[in-house]
């Protein structure tokens, strides 16, 4: 395993608890809120997702997290210490991949891992051990002396992930991790993050897509306009705000009058109308045998890009 | 308050490991400005000029050659450089990620930008002692004199970085303020040539006036306690520009 985390303290006693936590969490600039009073708590070992539309809060959460954004109000603990006050020692803890890439472009891979090491004061030889076992890891052996310019859009996010590894952190930030990439480069990412999961690390990281938060975080939020609107794990909100399944059915008369005629709730989602319910077959059958409705009717499991859309609206975000 | 450890030496090494990436076309200006200068200035124009205040000129303008290298490399490292690792290549934010603060990534900027101006008055002064313009061993002065004259001229430069809007502003100090500098700090001709108002405005806001005084009583071997005057001068500038570039930086990064 890859530097394994036991979850046991300097002292030798155990602590299971929370990683981060967050109360009444403020973020005020000077002509807006970015984050409006917003609590969470993140156990140790989880994957803990925040989703939400572009805007939401998000980032913002992250920086003030990594202690670079300072905080306007509330309280905010990482490993039981104050943002505020113990700057050096939670970032030195953590290991941070930015939506940016800020690779250092004048550098190849493997001088990327060891000038970055040199920032947490790690000794030249075990920075050098650390920077190879990490490049195995992430894949990336045979770039190892390839300049930040010549790598590709998926090997510059495997390389930020591995110099956010360097210092050994115990939680891990990721903001957009895949973001870009191709599906072979996506679940190459997933795997390791997993990995890195079972090695005890604890994971935070924000995402567009809905399928990744659904298969990674055990836990996740979504927030929106600087709140979190709801809070669990993926399958409960799946089952909770959006119901098993889903019936669809183009956007008509015919059929809005069919589903008014069965009672059922329907959602409008662009051209099409949406049925969240527990019997997906009783809905289909009644469109098409009650009503003799002949345009096509899917029925497909919810997902939480449901429950996304139906919590955060379909109104475009800047 | 200004949060500088040890740790801003991890700044000052990643851009010294850049630029000794790059030696080659980076070794070049210190060898070839003093080379160009002497030539066409020294012993082209000079012949016409028989001495300053009894120094021949060739002799009068190299400490200024020195001066100049040293402001050039300490100015345009800590303003364009820096703003392009600041603001396209990200990498402050890739540092502020580690346990480096702000306040050090800003001063090991800083620290670097005096570094490369003491390096190329290093790689100069082998050049002017071939041409027989420097007097020796006085003249290694220049060397530790140099980071601080370079650390002034960086933490200026560091100044206008915190504020520019734009990597394309950056020229308006360039020209408007290291350019005339370059021109009327004593550098090719004397200081008393000017109208006394000029003089005393060169004392008061042209930093380079004061190096290049000392610069010049430190290859003339004739160090007098008037430059002592400069030397304050300089240090009292130096502390408050790198203390101030701090504070704008934080200003601008830190949000």
């Amino acid at each position: 395993m890859l530097y394994s985390h036991d979850s046991t303290d300097r002292s030798g006693g155990t602590i299971i608890g929370d990683v981060i936590v967050a109360r009444d969490l403020e973020k005020r600039f000077e002509d807006l809120i970015a984050v409006d009073r917003i609590a969470f708590q993140v156990q140790e070992g989880e994957i803990f997702g925040f989703l939400g539309p572009n805007g939401a809060g998000k980032t913002t959460t992250m920086k003030m997290i990594q202690c670079i954004s300072p905080k306007t109000g509330g309280t905010l603990q990482v490993f039981g210490m104050d943002v505020d006050t113990h700057q050096r020692e939670i970032k030195g803890r953590l290991g941070v991949v930015p939506q940016e890439t800020n690779l250092d472009p004048d550098f190849s891979a493997y001088r990327n891992l060891l000038v970055y090491a040199r920032y947490f004061g790690i000794p030249k030889r075990e920075a050098e051990k650390r920077a190879e076992e990490l490049l195995a890891f992430m894949q990336l052996e045979e770039k190892r002396d390839v300049l930040i310019d010549k790598l590709s859009g998926g090997m510059k996010r495997r390389l930020i992930i591995a110099r956010a590894l360097i210092n050994a952190p115990e939680l891990l930030i990721l903001d957009e991790p895949t973001i870009g990439l191709d599906p072979q480069a996506r679940h190459l990412i997933w795997e390791k993050l997993r990995s890195l999961q079972a090695a005890g690390n604890t994971l935070v990281l924000t995402t567009h897509y809905l399928d990744e938060a659904e298969r990674l975080c055990d836990r996740l939020v979504i927030m929106d306009h600087g709140k979190i609107l709801i809070e669990g794990a993926p399958a409960d909100l799946i089952r909770e705000y959006a119901g098993s399944n889903v019936v669809e059915v183009e956007r008509t008369e015919e059929a809005i009058s069919c589903l008014a005629g069965l009672e059922v709730n329907y959602d409008l989602a662009g051209d099409m109308l949406q049925v969240f319910t527990d019997r997906p077959n009783d809905v289909a059958r009644g469109l098409l045998e009650a009503c003799r409705h002949e345009a096509a009717v899917t029925v497909r499991p919810a997902t939480l890009e449901d429950v996304f859309l139906r919590m955060t609206g379909r109104r475009l975000r800047e | 308050m200004i949060d500088i450890t040890g740790r801003v030496l991890s700044v000052w090494r990643r851009n010294l490991d850049a630029f000794l990436r790059t030696y080659r076309v980076n070794f070049i200006p210190p060898f070839v400005e003093p080379v160009l200068y002497l030539l066409a200035l020294g012993f082209g124009l000079g012949t016409y000029i028989e001495a300053v205040d009894g120094i021949p000129y060739p002799v009068f303008i190299a400490p200024a050659l020195v001066s100049i290298s040293v402001m050039y490399s300490a100015f345009f490292e800590c303003t364009y450089s820096s703003f392009v690792r600041m603001y396209y290549q990200k990498t402050f934010d890739a540092i502020i990620a580690t346990p480096v603060s702000t306040d050090e990534v800003i001063a090991g900027e800083m620290l670097w930008g005096a570094t490369r101006g003491m390096i190329y008055a290093t790689l100069m002064l082998p050049v002017l002692m071939l041409f027989g313009v420097v007097s020796m061993p006085s003249s290694l002065l220049l060397i530790p004199f140099a980071f601080l004259a370079g650390l002034l001229f960086a933490g200026i430069a560091m100044c206008f970085t915190a504020i520019t809007p734009s990597i394309d502003a950056l020229n308006y100090p360039s020209f408007l303020f290291i350019t005339p500098m370059f021109l009327f700090s004593g550098t090719f001709f004397p200081l008393d040539l000017l109208p006394e108002p000029i003089q005393y405005f060169a004392l008061a806001a042209l930093p380079l006036t004061h190096v290049v005084g000392i610069n010049r009583a430190i290859t003339l071997s004739a160090l007098s306690p008037i430059n002592l005057l400069s030397l304050t001068w300089i240090i009292v500038a130096t502390a408050f520009f790198f203390v101030l570039a701090i504070r704008l930086m934080k200003r601008r990064l830190v949000v």
